[in-house]
């Protein structure tokens, strides 16, 4: 069979797998950000010395880890119209891909703060300056650095996680490969040219990786 | 109307047992499977043959790039074109695997180059044939690298394991897929699909961390 494997539908199909390549990358820019606006407040959670906050945030990060994705988008998903919230399968799609890696965006974040050595926090307070103040001059500026790198690696899986919206009928590149795959029978090419779409994806990202930790590096040998 | 689901959902429990066995089962053979390939893929990859290594780096690199679902629709659909035949049950099988071997192959290979190459040349200098370096001198310092990532690795099979309910075959998720069709009510059904991983899988992370803190503190010992 793969002796005729058809460039010339895969041509036909390009635009179909334009659409998708494109959603998928707004669909995950979008998540992305959404996963950091959850990881950001649920890692402010995680710092306070209170029980009030960091139980529940604690919680939150421990059932998403020990979950699969997909169960949690079936949850959204099949869930949701219970409570009376009818969305667009897109719009599950997104908010579970940002709640999902929120979680984890979350743990990057506090690793990055808590990096951050005991006596910066000190001199800072030795300095006179407020917790906003030590926050936002001494530790992020810091911890900044160190999570990039990590938090490209959460973009990465990101991508490659919302190839399960598939599964929810989301328009996006797995579904177009579904699409050739079933009006043609043929899952070679669907499948193979989806596959080679991603791995673009994730080589830019790669790339971007390893650019910004040579631009970090440099930055890191300045101070 | 809520006790109505609550007994239709206890009806449905035999399924939701053989959902949960499938799931474990997968991930069980799938984690044996994908350590052992994944412990040899490692080493070859460091054993200094260079066609090897990189024949190795690039089919872990196309694994690492895609996703797990469009590489199970691949195994699934396209190898019978091949002129294997496959169930779902052994294309689910061989794509964890496989996933599980690349994965696994990245920590020992960070795990092994840890090892400071004086030991390598100390074993070298006592005359220890390559296996018996491996085997008595790299493995087990390396070993200290690789167990937290590796417990780490196995929670991450567990939950992928989910995936393959795409290819319908019975697992915990697709158990949650056929009820919610007869009980109307997605939050409590996927409440009790997350529980079941939940159960497998936390504890299975609380040890990765335990493994970690005590690895930090071993390192800490050593500095002092």
């Amino acid at each position: 069979m793969l002796e005729n494997f058809s460039f010339r539908t895969i041509v036909e199909y390009l635009p179909l797998f334009g659409q998708g390549l494109v959603t998928t990358v707004w669909l995950s820019l979008l998540s992305f950000a959404g996963a950091l606006a959850v990881g950001i407040l649920l890692s402010a959670m995680n710092l306070q010395r209170g029980w009030l906050f960091r139980v529940p945030a604690k919680a939150y990060i421990d059932a998403v880890r020990a979950t699969p994705l997909l169960a949690q988008l079936y949850f959204l998903y099949f869930g949701l119209p219970r409570l009376g919230i009818i969305l667009p399968e897109l719009v599950v799609g997104i908010l579970a891909l940002s709640l999902n890696s929120g979680a984890y965006v979350a743990e990057i974040i506090r690793a990055g703060i808590l990096s951050i050595p005991r006596g910066q926090v000190e001199a800072g307070v030795a300095s006179g300056m407020t917790y906003v103040q030590r926050m936002r001059l001494v530790i992020l500026p810091q911890a900044f650095k160190v999570t990039i790198p990590p938090l490209l690696g959460q973009a990465i899986v990101l991508v490659k996680d919302s190839a399960l919206l598939s599964l929810i009928a989301v328009a996006e590149l797995t579904r177009a490969g579904q699409l050739l795959a079933s009006d043609r029978f043929m899952p070679a090419e669907g499948f193979i040219t989806i596959a080679a779409f991603y791995l673009l994806l994730y080589y830019g990202l790669k790339g971007l990786a390893a650019l910004s930790g040579r631009w970090l590096g440099q930055a890191g040998a300045r101070t | 109307m809520i006790w109505q689901q609550l007994q239709s959902l206890a009806g449905s429990y035999p399924l939701a047992l053989r959902g949960l066995g499938m799931t474990v089962m997968l991930s069980l053979i799938s984690l044996v499977l994908g350590t052992l390939i994944g412990f040899g893929l490692g080493i070859l990859r460091t054993g200094g043959n260079r066609l090897i290594s990189s024949v190795i780096g690039a089919w872990v690199d196309l694994i690492r790039g895609t996703p797990f679902l469009v590489q199970i629709f691949l195994i699934f659909f396209i190898l019978p074109e091949l002129g294997i035949e496959l169930d779902a049950f052994s294309a689910g099988i061989i794509a964890l695997t496989n996933l599980a071997a690349c994965f696994i192959c990245e920590i020992v290979v960070a795990g092994i180059r840890s090892v400071p190459t004086g030991q390598v040349e100390a074993a070298l200098a006592s005359g220890l044939s390559r296996w018996q370096r491996m085997r008595q001198v790299v493995l087990p310092q390396a070993m200290r690298i690789v167990l937290p990532p590796l417990v780490g690795q196995y929670v991450l099979l567990i939950k992928d394991s989910s995936v393959v309910s795409a290819i319908g075959l019975t697992d915990l998720t697709r158990v949650g897929w056929l009820v919610v069709q007869r009980v109307p009510n997605g939050l409590l059904v996927f409440f009790l699909v997350g529980l079941g991983y939940f159960i497998v899988c936390y504890p299975l992370i609380m040890l990765a961390r335990r493994l970690e803190q005590r690895i930090g503190a071993a390192h800490g010992e050593v500095q002092l």
